[in-house]
């Protein structure tokens, strides 16, 4: 068997356990006494340690060894749970992620040893190894106990009643097997596949527990039990089970007459139920014959490859353009049935749309269950205390969305712990609460998902950004007086422009927002940054919900043919050339007392403009960017339409303008355009 | 000790006949309706959709400084593939496949000391005309940095 097939696996359930593993030692730090969680820890480092053995990842199985030392004492109430403690059991999930990242890269653990971290779990354990011992001793008893026990969970009605008897009558054996895997066994349900297989050669399986579905979906704990009626003596299956490898205990007791008259009878499952699960068992029966390796898989849901699901998508973009196609066949070639087959086609494609992007969507959760752990060392690295109060975790965005936004967030969160948040002592101070908080927010508006950091720390001293902006020479002594606080907030989305003093660890390198800002807009969306001086500051990011297929304005340019995203448009109007004045340099207009900037796509994209000699009125498109509106003058509009957004590729990606393309009904390219950075 | 031989397509500029690597190519397209990109460099001549892909295509005709022509029957865009980004390079017209030994091929780096020529690989006989051999990479190459 090739261990390699298994990396995969590995690799990814590991993953599942470590970020399982961080939030629980999380909440375990702020609730010491919680057992249930500690709990979790200590399974979650066993299932890791089982998992890592098998694999022969042995440095990994010897840290987690000693990492489950300590957590069986704090288990056992012989050790306190600690900041220490914790912070070693933080740096031992960190040991164990760089294991697991070295796997995913090299399909190795590589050799760091850790000793540091072994050497102080050891140290920790070894205090109370007497109580350990006695612990082992207590859950020695509770097996004993176990063995004794009655009970294993089975429970017959009448029809099982029925066929017990009958079985006796023909002087058959009836036994109850109890059998308990090796906690290492990876693949449990292959495992109870094989000893149903070995039962199944000499025995009729009649009922098991949990049942036969439960088993095969992997929802049992690491033993069974099953009633059997056969010929063989109780020895014999024994010995035929305990050779089945990963084994743990096998335990048969057999039913009397004596048995069967006591028994408490079930009455909630009839005799139907009981024939179904019989049909059932058959079914499975042929099923395992053909298909024993996939049985592992066959849970509810599935994984998927993200490129296979980037073919479907494709695949559907094609449909729509097709079916935009078949819309624009011209008139004369049409009839009634046409248009009734294209519309539910049209209905079909938009749903099939629907259908895979909501595939495509993964809860905002997978990034923000990292920044809980990440704001906890902030605020010890800074001396700062700091609560994170996260909300609207299963707020979906696209898979490749998902990817791209952790790490501007982090920027932002740090920027609050950082910059933001205070010292305890200052916070007193100023009349605060000494613990600062920062608020994570996701949530839906619109086209968009908006997800807000807000923190009630110092905020944004405008002063100093001025001052700062003076000392760069970026703009002059008069020319800073003309610009509103938030013109002056824009300057902090420069590069190299940092307001901290001093640079830390974490921040004040001048490299956090800008970078931000780039990402961000590459994934179509944008950033606000609203502050309140001594009262806190909000950065607010909005990214579209869909990024491949969206509604737009097709408009012409000259002759060309430009799609404007329908979700930046504010509105349409006829314009009046003489309504356009000037104000420094600037074409301006009035919208309803506002005064808006006009922005002539002509010019912007390098397009020969006709001269307007008859002041005929101008189609002015007004576009958002933010709560900032412009006007822009196009030739004439084309229409509403459903575009399927395609990259320019490497060569074109960094064009000004251009967000991208799109492939029109006709087959010809329309380019969409970036309203972002044209106004 | 054989030689090795290499299997060029040739299409003309005027009257200048070019050769470039078969294995770059993946096909060879009719004129298709080009949509214009702006700010970009003047050989961009700007995109197609080749069945779905979004393609840039670069006019060599201005890439090597001769004037723009009509496109007619013969206009073809070949499409080459270089590191798996497809580019399309705009020609007069192509005229076959040619097999040409590498030793055939002579250097040009004593002829043409200018610099920008350096995606010239070399240049060979065909014939009675002289194919100068283009380096597909360093043409495309360029497209990238600017």
């Amino acid at each position: 068997m090739k261990i390699n097939q298994y990396i995969d696996l590995f690799v990814e359930e590991s993953r599942e356990h470590l970020q399982e593993l961080n939030t629980s030692l999380l909440t375990l730090e702020k609730d010491p006494d919680n057992n249930s969680v500690l709990n979790e820890i200590f399974r979650v480092a066993h299932t890791i340690k089982g998992m890592a053995g098998t694999m022969g990842f042995n440095l990994m199985a010897t840290l987690t060894h000693h990492m489950e030392d300590v957590l069986e004492g704090l288990r056992k109430g012989q050790l306190k749970v600690t900041t220490e403690l914790v912070d070693v059991l933080f740096q031992c999930l960190d040991a164990l992620e760089v294991y697991v990242e070295n796997v995913v890269q090299t399909s190795r653990e590589g050799d760091k040893e850790y000793k540091g971290i072994i050497e102080f779990l050891v140290k920790i354990s070894t205090t109370n190894k007497s109580a350990q011992s006695s612990g082992k001793f207590k859950k020695i008893a509770t097996q004993k106990k176990n063995e004794a026990g009655v009970d294993y969970g089975l429970k017959y009605n009448i029809y099982d009643k029925n066929i017990i008897e009958t079985a006796f009558q023909e002087s058959l054996n009836v036994y109850e097997i109890y059998i308990e895997l090796d906690k290492r066994c990876l693949l449990k349900a292959a495992r109870a596949f094989i000893i149903f297989q070995v039962l199944e050669k000499h025995s009729e399986i009649m009922k098991s527990f949990p049942t036969v579905e439960d088993i095969e979906d992997e929802k049992f704990d690491f033993y069974f039990t099953v009633m059997i009626i056969t010929k063989e003596s109780e020895e014999f299956f024994i010995k035929e089970l305990n050779a089945v490898s990963e084994v743990r205990d096998v335990q048969v007791k057999p039913i009397t007459q004596k048995i069967i008259n006591n028994m408490a009878l079930s009455t909630d499952d009839d005799c139907e139920q009981k024939k179904k699960n019989d049909l059932k068992q058959r079914d499975d029966k042929e099923q395992k014959a053909s298909a024993s390796d996939k049985k592992r898989l066959s849970s509810k849901t599935v994984r998927v490859d993200i490129d296979r699901l980037d073919v479907l998508m494709n695949l559907v973009s094609e449909l729509i353009i097709i079916k935009t196609r078949l819309d624009d066949i011209s008139t004369e070639n049409r009839n009634k049935d046409y248009d009734q087959t294209v519309e539910s086609l049209e209905r079909v494609t938009t749903s099939m749309h629907d259908a895979v992007m909501k595939v495509r969507m993964v809860p905002v959760e997978s990034v923000f269950n990292r920044f809980p752990r990440m704001v906890r060392d902030i605020s010890k690295e800074l001396d700062k205390k700091i609560v994170l109060n996260m909300s609207g975790e299963d707020t979906e965005l696209d898979r490749s969305v998902i990817d791209e936004i952790g790490d501007p967030l982090i920027h932002i969160i740090r920027n609050s712990g950082d910059h933001g948040i205070e010292t305890p002592e200052e916070r007193i101070l100023k009349g605060k609460d000494s613990v600062g908080n920062i608020w994570l927010r996701a949530f839906h508006d619109g086209n968009n998902v908006v997800i807000e950091v807000e923190d009630d720390g110092k905020g944004i001293n405008i002063e100093e950004v001025r001052k700062k902006i003076l000392a760069n020479g970026l703009e002059s002594e008069e020319s800073i007086n003309g610009l509103s606080d938030e013109e002056i907030i824009q300057y902090l989305f420069q590069p190299s422009f940092s307001t901290s003093d001093e640079v830390t660890d974490i921040s004040g390198r001048g490299v956090g927002l800008d970078v931000v800002k780039t990402k961000i807009e590459t994934l179509g969306g944008n950033v606000e940054l609203v502050s309140n001086y001594e009262k806190g500051s909000k950065t607010i990011v909005r990214i579209p919900l869909t990024l491949a297929i969206i509604q737009a304005l097709l408009v012409m340019v000259g002759d060309e043919k430009y799609a404007i995203p329908l979700g930046s448009i504010n509105e349409i109007y006829n314009i009046n050339p003489k309504d356009i004045q000037f104000v420094r340099n600037q074409e301006v207009t009035l919208l309803r007392d506002m005064v808006i900037p006009i922005i002539r796509l002509h010019n912007v994209l390098d397009i020969e403009a006709e001269e307007n000699l008859d002041n005929k009125p101008l189609t002015c498109v007004v576009v958002k960017k933010g709560d900032k509106f412009s006007g822009l003058i196009v030739d004439s509009l084309i229409g509403q339409q459903e575009i399927v957004i395609k990259s320019l590729g490497k060569l074109l990606s960094s064009i000004r303008f251009i967000a991208g393309a799109t492939i029109l009904g006709d087959g010809n390219v329309a380019l969409i355009l970036d309203i972002n950075s044209i106004v | 000790m054989g030689t090795e031989k290499k299997q060029y397509v040739i299409f003309q500029i005027g009257n200048d006949e070019y050769g470039a690597d078969i294995n770059k190519v993946t096909i060879i397209e009719r004129i298709l309706n080009i949509t214009r990109v702006p700010k970009t460099p003047p050989y961009i001549k700007g995109v197609i959709n080749l069945r779905g892909e979004i393609i840039p295509v670069m006019e060599l005709r201005t890439r090597l400084d001769m004037p723009e022509i009509q496109d007619d029957d013969d206009t073809r865009i070949i499409i080459v593939d270089v590191n798996k980004i497809s580019y399309g390079i705009k020609v007069d017209s192509v005229s076959e496949v040619f097999e040409i030994d590498e030793a055939e091929v002579e250097s040009t780096s004593g002829i043409i000391n200018d610099i920008s020529m350096d995606y010239v690989s070399g240049v060979a006989k065909h014939g009675s005309n002289l194919i100068t051999i283009l380096n597909i990479e360093k043409l495309v190459s360029e497209l990238l940095i600017t």
